[in-house]
């Protein structure tokens, strides 16, 4: 490929307090092999457009700050290359499913507050309450290994830009947080599944979830949220079922 | 104005911030915290941290080790009574981390694994595959929501900090979301915003690394201490600057110039270690300023292979195989693959150093305080004294939770000494404030772009202050920073409507942070007469600047703000309790110099 080609891209612009609605501006920019989506933003901002605002920090598709939409797909503009668009345009948009904050930022608060929800951190049992300082749990690399791609999720937002049952349902909690839960209730460290299924078994739960797939698909980390809540399911379910034979063993 | 009442106002939430919050919400329930950040904990730059954190656990290791490790690697710059503390505590800190859900790589028997890194005697780097700042990232603040007192204001961005009768009283926000300003008045504040690599072009930095505790702290009297010291990292990618972590060394990666050649050897790192076989504190395995070093040196010598992005040399994983390549560099892989379309399993990967980490920052006391009653550091933002003039990789992420703990409780317990401020004094303060910041809206008369001013400060600063330094180059340096700051008086902000979200407003200010700090590295370099570590000079008399020079130099170099002047720089001692300076050496040299001390120590 030679260098320096010309990349049109229109991008969506919203100022809420001067525009009544989102519209697109367009934008050329020269290209190299290397050029990310993201290297192409910066260039319109330093170069050609110092207004337009968008979120993003380190560059190497970590930190999950630069989600957005390319041609109508959730995407990390940070891991998003212009030589996979050679030859055609390209249309970025402010991730789908959250409200535009301005130009490409949207508010996520809404994810953010289903993260703190499903309690996203060890609780552990009684015995390990006090556990010295000196010493760590024993875990194996394959009790690791059943939680660990859960744990990959840099919280971008993209699968919730995917998922068609939160574009319909505000409530249900989303491909990422049911993810995050069930990657604590499977750490074998963790004692508190008892309290997270609480959550996890209402409406808003796994059960909302009609297993299209589209989030591990767009997911850039490969977390595979889809496989983490049809386990959540099942989980869901013997929790039921036992709960249906066993009433009052719970608390 | 909004005015929010807290006891502790935490500036920065990544490793730090977080580590310090959670102290104080443990130590006391009842102390309320505010958790401030410029962006969402998790998008802090403690996510990209890859190798790994250093804590003694193995049966081989000693705290006194490390302790050695850690000031030789300083070249003896270090506060040794800081760092006994230090090494003293990181394990227990790392073992917190695991308790807290961190899921740090294991061997088969389910205990904790360590791996090699530069620098260190014994393998003790605590690593998550090549996530770990990632996974201490996302564990630390996961853990942070059990604590009700931890308030967090995520996307808001300090304009400055509320001082009074000479202690800091608060903080004033730009609330990013929202479009408003908004004080926090709080008893203590602690700085935990990172470093400030973004002071150059060439970097691994995050956007948001831009130093702006530093400069906050400085404009409020406190000296930033040995600000030359920048790190640069061995391995970067070409363009872009993405990190390749140590820790591809620590496995077994090694380095080799055009001719295939470890060049290494030639540059005090030798003898030739077997490929597969690293051995500590030889050849790859050796500090991150020499290995830099060796690099600029192997350019003049013209053995660097060219390519259309620049000099690079190649960093070899191809003998590790595919399989224990995704088993431990998974993001390495990764990283390669998207960003030099590179698979390290079938080919070398192009690297060459990159500005990294900055080893000062604001100069506090072994316990976090700054010099300003109410104000602490720590962090990368902070020089509390463990890095002296090289950090050894793996001694900064441990670094963000030891004495993230210890700034929480110190600035909980000064908060219980002391009173808030007057409210109509600060809340006056904070109006003030906000219009000076906001005057870069209503006054439209400005010509300079902001752009163009960081792209000039970021390629003065690889000029100037690079691996290898001159005092003419120095100056010049100096002299371009000094223009780029009359013209950021004269800066154009073309959007003077927007409120929300506002980032050319926002990048406005970061700018004017990082060009403080920048002033002070140059300052700082171009006054030290020497080389030690990272900071390495080519002139004086006869060369006399290319060697360390413990007689005038061995001290910390404090700049302070001096108005619209360059900084004042002076000095200060440097605490040695035992380790006495020796010549810092490496490979086969460090094992003959450890004979020799041990056998002085036998008489």
């Amino acid at each position: 490929m030679s260098e320096n080609q010309i990349m049109k891209i229109s991008v969506s612009r919203y100022r809420p307090e001067t525009d009544k609605e989102p519209y697109l501006q367009d934008f050329e920019v020269p290209y190299r092999k290397e050029t990310s989506l993201l290297e192409a933003l910066n260039y319109i901002k330093d170069f050609l457009e110092p207004e337009l605002s968008f979120r993003w920090s380190c560059r190497m598709a970590v930190c999950g700050s630069c989600g957005m939409m390319v041609n109508g797909v959730p995407k990390l503009a940070c891991k998003t290359f212009l030589r996979d668009y050679a030859g055609k345009s390209m249309k970025i948009e402010p991730l789908a499913n959250f409200p535009i904050e301005r130009d490409l930022v949207v508010d996520i608060s809404d994810f953010i507050e289903k993260l703190e929800r499903i309690k996203p951190y060890i609780i552990p049992s009684k015995e390990d309450e006090n556990k010295p300082l000196t010493e760590g749990y024993i875990q194996t690399p394959q009790q690791m290994t059943s939680y660990l791609q859960f744990a990959q999720c840099i919280n971008c937002g993209i699968c919730y830009a995917a998922c068609p049952q939160y574009k319909l349902n505000k409530n249900f909690i989303g491909p990422a947080a049911l993810t995050l839960a069930y990657r604590y209730n499977i750490d074998s460290r963790d004692a508190g599944a008892a309290e997270r299924m609480k959550l996890l078994s209402l409406d808003e739960g796994v059960w909302s979830c009609t297993f299209v797939g589209y989030c591990s698909q767009v997911c850039p980390k490969h977390v595979d949220p889809a496989s983490a809540i049809q386990l959540g399911k099942k989980a869901s379910a013997i929790d039921y079922v036992i709960k249906m034979f066993k009433p009052g063993e719970e608390e | 104005m909004e005015i929010i009442k807290t006891d502790v106002a935490i500036v920065g939430a990544g490793g730090t911030g977080l580590r310090a919050a959670i102290a104080v919400a443990e130590q006391d329930p009842t102390t309320k915290i505010a958790l401030i950040s410029k962006v969402y904990p998790m998008r802090s730059h403690t996510v990209a941290a890859e190798g790994g954190a250093a804590g003694v656990i193995g049966e081989d290791d000693t705290l006194e080790k490390h302790f050695e490790d850690t000031v030789a690697g300083g070249d003896w710059l270090c506060e040794q009574d800081v760092v006994d503390y230090f090494v003293a505590h990181t394990t227990e800190e790392l073992f917190q981390l695991e308790h807290w859900g961190c899921p740090w790589s294991r061997k088969p028997d389910g205990r904790v694994n360590v791996r090699r890194f530069g620098g260190m005697k014994v393998p003790r780097t605590w690593f998550a595959a090549d996530k770990s700042g990632f996974h201490m990232l996302h564990t630390l603040f996961q853990t942070s929501i059990k604590y009700p007192s931890i308030q967090r204001f995520d996307e808001h961005f300090v304009l400055d900090l509320l001082e009074e009768d000479g202690q800091i009283k608060g903080v004033v926000t730009y609330d990013i979301q929202n479009g408003v300003c908004r004080t926090i008045i709080a008893k203590s504040v602690i700085l935990a915003t990172g470093g400030a690599g973004r002071a150059y072009s060439f970097n691994t930095n995050g956007g948001i690394v831009t130093g702006d505790g530093m400069a906050l702290a400085y404009r409020h009297g406190v000296p930033l201490r040995d600000m030359e010291f920048v790190q640069y990292h061995p391995t970067g990618l070409l363009g872009c600057g993405v990190l390749m972590t140590e820790g591809c060394r620590g496995e077994g990666g090694i380095l080799v110039n055009k001719d295939g050649y470890r060049y290494l050897q030639d540059y005090g790192l030798g003898p030739e270690t077997p490929v597969g076989q690293p051995k500590n504190k030889y050849m790859e395995l050796g500090p991150r300023d020499r290995v830099s070093q060796a690099f600029w040196n192997e350019q003049k010598k013209g053995r660097t292979i060219k390519t259309p992005l620049g000099d690079a040399v190649h960093l070899d994983l191809r003998h590790l195989g595919r399989d224990y390549l995704h088993e431990r560099l998974p993001l390495i892989c990764e990283l390669a693959m998207a960003y030099a379309g590179v698979d390290p399993a079938e080919s070398p990967v192009p690297i060459r150093p990159v500005v990294h980490y900055t080893m000062g920052g604001i100069e506090t006391d072994g316990k976090t305080a700054t010099r300003k009653p109410g104000l602490y550091a720590a962090g990368e933002c902070a020089s509390v004294g463990i890095h002296g003039a090289n950090r050894l990789g793996s001694n900064s992420l441990v670094e963000t939770i030891v004495f993230g703990k210890v700034a929480g409780i110190e600035a909980a317990n000064y908060a219980k000494s002391v009173q808030f401020g007057n409210e109509a004094n600060l809340t006056k303060q904070a109006e003030e404030i906000v219009l000076k910041a906001t005057r870069l809206f209503e006054d439209s008369t400005g010509t300079e772009s902001c752009s163009k001013i960081r792209h000039e400060m970021g390629d003065s600063m690889e000029e100037g202050v690079g691996i290898y330094r001159e005092e003419e180059s120095m100056q010049k340096t100096i002299d371009t920073l000094k223009a780029l700051q009359k013209r950021y008086k004269n800066i154009k902000i073309k959007d003077t409507s927007g409120r929300v979200f506002n980032t050319e407003f926002l990048n406005a200010i970061e700018l004017g942070y990082t060009l403080d700090v920048a002033e002070c590295m140059a300052n700082s370099a171009i006054n030290r007469k020497e080389s030690r570590g990272s900071h390495q000079r080519l002139d004086g008399p006869d060369g006399a600047y290319k060697k360390r020079d413990d007689v005038n130099f061995l001290k910390h170099t404090l700049a302070f703000k001096n108005g619209d002047d360059v900084p004042t720089i002076s000095y200060s001692d440097v605490k040695i309790t035992r380790f006495k300076p020796a010549e810092r050496v490496y490979g086969a040299a460090a094992e003959d110099a450890e004979k020799k001390r041990q056998q002085e120590a036998a008489k």
